[in-house]
């Protein structure tokens, strides 16, 4: 089994630590990895913002990076979510079709696919799950607070299996952190607001370490965290499930 | 509002002035969906309802023309009349002609999402007809002359001092009563007076039913009664897509709407009007009103599946903390978000993006509309029809070709990551809304790709 390592544009540039803990911690579990180099966006931040026919070049790029992979892993719902829905190939929609059923979220393809049981992973921390709606609600990677079914959680799965972390309960355990691409500008007011009420229910709940699934909602939280100067940190479920101190 | 220029980012940024009340908005609401959420989860067949209900709602979409044919057929059976209106203006001119038939200047009205939309109040106040709201909520929206601010709950935004400070001056109550029953028993007082003088009432529509000819109203307050009984001239005003096929049907609708809505099993009244009684005229007027088009758009059709229950807005963290006001549109929160392109693109171009798609609207939908989809699908038809600001056109061609290169990006990424580290207040400033409120992320010195060409070999082995 050989894995297409693939790590979305910002965290490529902003957080290489969760890459690179992501990338350890798949070696850890002995699965070939392979790091396209030639990488750059899914194209996201266009078709959010209404221009996913600007996306053509990113899908192009996308597919010759990862295509040829049995999986393609990446340390990011929001990204893996577009690519599940939204890569094409006009030419060759079969090709599409094929790369975007093999393309799986981090914690999912631990649980879904390796079927992880144990980990040798040591945080002894208060730790705070902000549910990245993208995982929750397009990947579903854990029960939805609104439907009426039974509750089951792949973060909490794995993140149990972690030695000496103790998981915070919140008032709203899944509502949005407010980034949401452009709307994080956009809607400045509305977004900041609503990341600061996510950071108050996990600093209220006495979480030392705010986690996701995702980055771009943790960059979001800790540009509130880092402005209040809040002594909590954001930090990527891979760098929790890779940690050995 | 509906004449307001500004969008909903400068109108939420303006609700936003005053946090502490954002936080009392946020959390009526919320305390709201936490009330709906035990209602749906006491009901171990909720999520087969919610499907129930969109399939039933599907084929009456896909039967629209046949069963608003054997609704108008069984009205004027039962000795209802029967008009049809394409748009607000026809609407409204129907109902004030019926009015003027029998020299009515005075006219009780119950909630009517429908009738706001149409803006009837101002049509008739113009045409020297008093009317007067009786849903409390659109009481009191009414003598502050602002718009519903929800479907639901129509004046969620005010607090009960507010209320009292607007009875005090428009109803004379005692300065600095606030007190709900207290407010609430003399508002009742004076609607009291209208229920029994006015001799027009006019009444939404919940679920009209083909099968029958008869439609369901549904209120808390028994307004919609009141007005409705103590009428000569009753008149009822309904979208076309509020047609049922069958009276089984209702219980699937009805034991959704009230528990989606406010928590509650039922609303307190669930009231059927068939027949006029001896004596007292009935008119139904239905409405297109853009529903047609709204039809005509595989994307969207489903948004006409809506029973305004108001859960989406509930749910909604961007409602929550903006304001249905901030939405510039009678039906606000993700519902309305996609109902208002589809009246006016361009005035309600910003509407779709004034989300995080974060998904929680299309799961407490008990009909189960894809609400978070059909916004991400209205920005790119929003966007081809030439709706984006230039800026941000030109901005997004500038990210696509960056993105479009290995090359290009790398070098505007190292370009990135250099500036912040080495030359912060180029970001750092006013000028940068994710500043504002926010710091920055750090610059690393190295991107992963950049470790990576240094740390691992070309085949994946580790070099350290």
């Amino acid at each position: 089994m050989t894995v297409g390592l693939f790590i979305p544009c910002y965290v490529n540039q902003f957080y290489p630590q969760a890459a690179i803990a992501t990338l350890q911690l798949l070696q850890k579990l002995g699965v070939e990895v392979v790091y396209p180099p030639r990488q750059t966006c899914c194209g996201q931040p266009m078709a959010n913002s209404g221009f996913e026919h600007l996306t053509q070049d990113c899908n192009r790029l996308f597919l010759e990076n990862f295509s040829d992979f049995d999986y393609i892993v990446a340390p990011s719902a929001s990204c893996v979510l577009h690519v599940k829905q939204h890569l094409h190939a006009p030419t060759n929609p079969a090709l599409a079709e094929r790369t975007r059923s093999r393309v799986y979220e981090l914690v999912e393809f631990l649980t879904d696919v390796l079927k992880v049981d144990n980990l040798t992973a040591r945080f002894p921390h208060r730790v705070g799950i902000h549910q990245s709606c993208h995982g929750l609600r397009g990947l579903y990677l854990a029960q939805m607070s609104e439907l009426n079914a039974s509750p089951f959680s792949k973060p909490v799965q794995l993140l149990n299996m972690v030695d000496g972390l103790e998981l915070v309960d919140l008032d709203r355990p899944d509502e949005c952190c407010g980034f949401g691409g452009t709307f994080c500008v956009a809607e400045e007011a509305v977004s900041v607001k609503m990341g600061k009420d996510r950071v108050t229910d996990h600093v209220k709940n006495g979480a030392e370490y705010i986690t996701s699934v995702d980055l771009s909602c943790l960059m979001h939280l800790e540009g509130i965290l880092h402005r209040n100067k809040s002594a909590v940190k954001a930090v990527h479920i891979a760098e929790i499930l890779n940690a050995t101190v | 509002m509906e004449k307001s220029t500004k969008d909903h980012a400068a109108l939420a940024e303006a609700f936003n002035q005053d946090e502490e009340h954002v936080n009392w908005h946020d959390g009526a609401l919320w305390w709201i969906r936490q009330k709906r959420d035990i209602a749906a989860k006491n009901i171990p067949e909720w999520e087969q309802l919610r499907e129930t209900a969109s399939r039933i709602k599907s084929n009456v979409l896909s039967n629209l023309h046949d069963y608003l044919l054997e609704f108008e057929a069984n009205l004027t059976k039962n000795g209802v009349t029967v008009h049809w209106a394409a748009d607000a203006e026809e609407h409204n001119r129907i109902v004030y002609s019926i009015l003027k038939a029998k020299e009515i200047t005075q006219m009780i009205k119950s909630k009517s999402m429908l009738t706001e939309e149409c803006h009837l109040n101002e049509y008739l106040i113009e045409r020297g007809i008093d009317v007067i709201n009786s849903d409390l909520g659109e009481y009191i929206q009414q003598l502050d002359n602002e718009p519903p601010s929800h479907i639901v709950l129509p004046c969620i935004h005010k607090r009960k001092e507010e209320i009292g400070e607007i009875f005090h001056e428009h109803l004379g109550t005692e300065k600095g009563v606030s007190d709900p029953t207290t407010l609430t028993r003399f508002a009742r007082w004076h609607l009291r007076d209208a229920f029994i003088s006015r001799r027009a009432a006019l009444t939404g529509v919940n679920f009209a039913v083909a099968e029958t000819g008869e439609y369901v109203v549904c209120t808390n307050e028994g307004n919609a009664d009141m007005g409705a009984h103590l009428s000569d001239i009753q008149i009822a005003s309904m979208g076309i897509e509020k047609i049922i096929p069958k009276k089984e049907h209702l219980g699937v609708f009805l034991r959704l709407l009230a528990r989606s809505a406010t928590g509650q099993p039922i609303t307190i009244y669930s009231s059927h009007f068939k027949k006029p009684r001896p004596g007292q005229e009935m008119h139904l007027v239905l409405v297109d009103l853009g529903r047609s088009r709204q039809l005509g758009r595989p994307d969207f059709r489903d948004s006409l599946k809506c029973i305004k229950c108001g859960a989406c807005m509930n749910t909604c963290p961007v409602y929550r903390k903006s304001g249905g006001l901030s939405y510039h549109n009678t039906i606000s929160g993700p519902i309305g978000a996609i109902l208002a392109p589809n009246l006016d693109m361009k005035r309600h171009a910003d509407l779709p993006f004034a989300s995080t798609l974060c998904g929680s609207c299309s799961n407490v939908c008990p009909v189960k509309i894809n609400i978070h989809d059909q916004l991400y699908q209205w920005r790119q038809v929003i966007v081809q029809e030439g709706y984006a600001a230039n800026t941000k056109v030109l901005g997004m061609k500038a990210m696509a070709w960056t993105l479009s290169s290995p090359g290009s990006y790398s070098t505007i990424g190292r370009a990135g990551r250099w500036v912040l580290n080495n030359i912060p207040f180029a970001v750092n400033n006013k000028f940068n809304p994710w500043y504002k409120q926010r710091e920055m992320p750090d610059g690393p010195k190295e991107s992963f790709g950049e470790w990576y060409a240094k740390n691992q070999g070309d085949n994946g082995s580790e070099k350290v």
